[in-house]
């Protein structure tokens, strides 16, 4: 079975920015989601939570004098947008705990069709980091994950039951990877979008789980 | 009034003893207490539990393990995403030479607040299922599973501000109050590097972040263009 080939990271973001509503509270995790703030259009104002401590910064600053103090959870350089704020971290988690996030996009190794989440430990390496995706997985109203269909060597992420450590069970809303967009639904997975050239079929070989097609399977649109 | 005020940041750590439990403020490049951190690997001192948000990504705490001074680090992230840029401490870990206790970001920072603010423990409903719970107590509160989490202190606390007044209150600069301003509360010593001391009175009471009463200590640490622990990467 030869993988299809999908869309690009960049493309991945562009298209969990169009979830994005004006006036939401937003957490971008490390890695892919970071790309996300680049995307949002322009007459969408979303604040963008950054749990070291910023609400409301803007994209990823442009190179120049790097101001160490100004800075997302992946350590990228960031702008402020006028009404940003300071937070400290436990405050900052109180805000994601809390539930006063409207949605965060969070990473992921594994997705099961109930939602399940694996996104800090990859066995084979041990040790592991699970920096905030523990408490946004759980805290925010709705988390979409970003991420590649299948890992490097092909296997598949989206599955029955994750096999990695999980970070969190029944969190995740929904999943845009590069072949496709999927909601978790009360009967599983529910696949509503498929990338361009890419049919439905050809993202069920690269799926473990069952792909319950939406009525209206559509293409990704950016 | 007592004077806060130490000219050095040896001076201000002179009495820090091995075996201490340190708290160490930073997130990525901000907020980082530097000169302190690098003080105390000039000093030596062994048998150190550091409490800190990122021993994989914060490569001042990790030049603690230059000389093996970590016996056991309180943390959420320590191992990086590349294999190829691993750190000290994630070497000596898989080595079994050091301890490693795994904490939720936000459960870190709330062990740390609950330290300081006198609270016995507290429920969570954050990682039950999860490595990060386990051996603790569990309850079902308001229909979800909690985590029952424990506070935590330290004998020591090293924080970086933006500027402080002579009595200790502390203002800071974009994400650089991150963890600081919670480990603040939570330690027997509380030592803070400042780009700034001011007079009592200069800073807006409105503005300060920290109050001076949690503060004990006080070192003025330019920050170069380049950190020492990344010239001598």
């Amino acid at each position: 079975m030869v993988r299809p080939r999908g869309v690009s990271r960049e493309l991945i973001a562009v298209r969990v920015a169009r979830e994005l509503r004006d006036g939401m509270a937003v957490n971008l995790g490390i890695g892919l989601p970071t790309l996300v703030a680049n995307y949002v259009p322009a007459d969408v104002a979303v604040w963008f939570q950054a749990e070291n401590g910023l609400l409301g910064y803007g994209g990823v600053a442009e190179a120049g004098a790097f101001d160490p103090d100004l800075i997302n959870a992946s350590g990228q350089p960031v702008t402020l947008r006028p009404g940003a704020c300071c937070l400290d971290s436990a405050q900052a988690f109180a805000m994601i705990r809390g539930g006063h996030l409207d949605v965060a996009v969070l990473g992921g190794l594994q997705v099961s069709e109930r939602g399940d989440l694996a996104n800090w430990l990859v066995p084979e390496r041990g040790g592991g980091s699970i920096g905030g995706a523990m408490d946004l997985a759980l805290g925010a109203r709705r988390v979409i994950v970003a991420m590649e269909h299948t890992t490097k060597g092909g296997a598949p992420r989206l599955l029955r039951r994750c096999t990695y450590p999980l970070t969190a069970a029944r969190c995740v809303d929904l999943v845009v990877t590069d072949l496709a967009v999927v909601a978790v639904t009360p009967r599983g997975f529910e696949l509503r979008e498929v990338a361009p050239g890419v049919t439905p079929e050809e993202v069920q070989a690269v799926t473990e789980a069952r792909l319950h097609p939406a009525p209206d399977v559509r293409e990704m649109e950016f | 009034m007592r004077d806060k005020l130490f000219q050095s940041p040896q001076a201000a750590i002179h009495d820090l003893p091995e075996g201490a439990t340190v708290m160490v403020g930073g997130f990525a490049s901000a907020g980082v207490p530097e000169h302190l951190i690098r003080a105390l690997v000039e000093r030596g001192t062994a048998g150190l539990t550091v409490i800190v948000n990122s021993i994989a990504a914060d490569r001042a705490v990790d030049a603690l393990c230059r000389k093996r001074q970590v016996r056991k680090a309180v943390t959420s992230f320590a191992v990086r995403a590349s294999a190829a840029r691993r750190g000290l401490f994630e070497e000596q870990y898989r080595q079994g030479l050091v301890e490693l206790e795994l904490v939720p970001q936000g459960t870190l920072a709330e062990r740390i607040r609950a330290g300081g603010a006198g609270i016995g423990a507290f429920y969570v409903p954050v990682a039950p299922g999860t490595v990060a719970a386990e051996g603790k107590e569990t309850r079902v509160l308001n229909g979800r599973l909690h985590v029952l989490e424990r506070p935590l202190r330290a004998d020591f606390a090293f924080i970086r501000a933006h500027k402080a007044d002579r009595a200790g209150n502390l203002v800071y600069r974009g994400a650089g109050r991150n963890f600081n301003a919670v480990m603040a509360t939570a330690a027997d010593v509380v030592v803070a590097e400042v780009d700034e001391v001011v007079e009592v009175g200069a800073l807006d009471p409105e503005h300060v972040v920290t109050p001076g009463v949690y503060v004990d200590r006080l070192v003025v640490c330019r920050r170069g263009p380049v950190p020492w622990y990344q010239e001598e990467a």
